[in-house]
């Protein structure tokens, strides 16, 4: 049998710290988005615009192969990316492009008395989004979150074509040895459900954890 | 003390406030009344520069609002507003909504503002919904928490915009008691509203407006019983 725990583990760690580092991304994108500072709008819009309209699949062979070509061709010198960091790195600015638009349209969602109130009692604009709209913001955008988790999970298999060994490139070594692409792939489409399935449940059980401490 | 002088406000080419010039004394109870769209919430707005006044100058005690220089937050600790649709911060408990400008803008420490929370809760009659969450309490309950809110900062003025023309009508006077008793503390405050009734009885003076300018003004008794101009006539005879 095809070690699928072992490349499952691979997966998870690549998706848990792209789903965080794409977090943190998203958070400031969807926030230069909204600025006022037409150089902070312009970066995110090229941002997002750029890593949402171009594959994942390409970016990964983009930056695993075509950066180190530039530069070498610059220094002259040996030079190439693991492919634990190419994973993370490009999983992580895929994500975060998507998670801005997902937070952008959960801060806009809030309805824009909300900000007014805070504005009316002395709050500047920066503790108004702190303590009111974004608290709210981000309960509200849980199931589009969810859902950006879910599919990044599973694109992460798109990796293989740079043989990290995930749960894919996994199943593809095994088949290619042993014949047997039948059960491989059911087996490789069992572990991504198994960790899709249960993903979704912890968001929902969290979700409705949130939903009984305090409204909306 | 408000002072406006030839306040106008446009957006694009539509003219809401078209040159307003007026002086609100300190505890005086000025109501606005008018039609629908004569521009006496954006009149209101521009008090605390929720709008951005086009041009014209705003002083409030002597601290020229309109003047880019001044620090806006400041200006708006001093003036309380309430809105028609409350506002109320959905994610917090009526407690936390009251405290939390006390305490993040004014620096005062919890027990502090929980305290002073607890007396304007008293004030306004939901000492018992303190840790009740907004969605949980009715229209008329809420906006007098949104009022308790305001009042937290200790303003100067109170601004309000149409306090009761969201709330079922059994609920109008509970928040009017609130507002009408304020009025008798000297309170400073301008209220536009729809309720002529309430205007007639808590104004000092009123102020009617329409097509982006104050066409007449003057005590309840003055604009209500003996109005001057045909505009506010056939206003009046609709409402009233």
């Amino acid at each position: 049998m095809p070690n699928l725990w072992l490349g499952a583990t691979v997966t998870i760690k690549i998706t848990a710290i792209a789903v965080c580092m794409g977090m943190i991304i998203g958070m400031f994108m969807a926030l230069s988005k909204l600025s006022k500072v037409w150089v902070l709008r312009i970066i995110s819009n090229v941002y997002i615009e750029c890593l949402r309209g171009t594959p994942l699949y390409v970016q990964i062979l983009l930056f695993h192969y075509g950066i180190p070509q530039v530069i070498r061709s610059f220094t002259g010198q040996q030079f190439y990316f693991d492919v634990m960091t190419t994973a993370i790195i490009v999983c992580s600015l895929n994500s975060g492009a998507y998670i801005a638009e997902i937070f952008r349209s959960g801060i806009q969602s809030i309805d824009k008395g909300q900000m007014e109130a805070a504005r009316s009692l002395g709050m500047p604009h920066s503790k108004a989004m702190q303590y009111i709209i974004l608290p709210q913001a981000v309960k509200r955008v849980i199931p589009p979150l969810c859902n950006e988790f879910i599919v990044l999970l599973k694109d992460t298999s798109l990796l293989a074509v740079i043989g990290v060994t995930e749960i894919m490139k996994t199943g593809q070594l095994y088949t290619s040895v042993h014949m047997v692409p039948f059960p491989t792939y059911i087996g490789v489409a069992c572990v991504y459900l198994i960790l899709t399935f249960t993903i979704s449940r912890v968001v929902n059980y969290v979700e409705k954890r949130w939903h009984m401490s305090g409204s909306n | 003390m408000i002072e406006v002088k030839d306040l106008h406000k446009s957006y694009g080419k539509l003219n809401v406030l078209q040159g307003i010039t007026e002086t609100i004394q300190d505890q005086e109870v000025v109501c606005v009344i008018g039609p629908s769209g004569s521009g006496k919430s954006t009149f209101l707005r521009c008090l605390n520069l929720l709008e951005t006044p086009t041009s014209g100058v705003i002083t409030i005690n002597g601290v020229e609002i309109t003047d880019p220089k001044n620090d806006v937050n400041k200006i708006r600790e001093n003036l309380g507003m309430v809105f028609q649709r409350f506002n109320l911060f959905p994610h917090m408990s009526v407690l936390d909504n009251i405290t939390l400008a006390p305490i993040k803008v004014k620096g005062m420490n919890k027990a502090e503002a929980e305290k002073t929370a607890m007396e304007l809760l008293k004030k306004v009659g939901l000492v018992d919904k303190a840790n009740a969450y907004p969605d949980n309490l009715s229209g008329g309950q809420q906006q007098r928490v949104a009022i308790a809110r305001a009042l937290a900062m200790q303003p100067a003025i109170m601004l309000f915009d149409e306090p009761t023309s969201a709330l079922d009508p059994e609920m109008v006077g509970e928040v009017l008691n609130v507002i009408r008793d304020l009025a008798q503390e000297g309170m400073t405050m301008v209220i536009v509203t729809h309720e002529m009734g309430f205007a007639r009885e808590v104004a000092d003076r009123v102020l009617f407006i329409d097509g982006g300018k104050v066409l007449e003004q003057g005590t309840p008794q003055e604009l209500f019983q003996n109005p001057q101009q045909e505009r506010t006539k056939s206003f009046l005879a609709k409402v009233l």
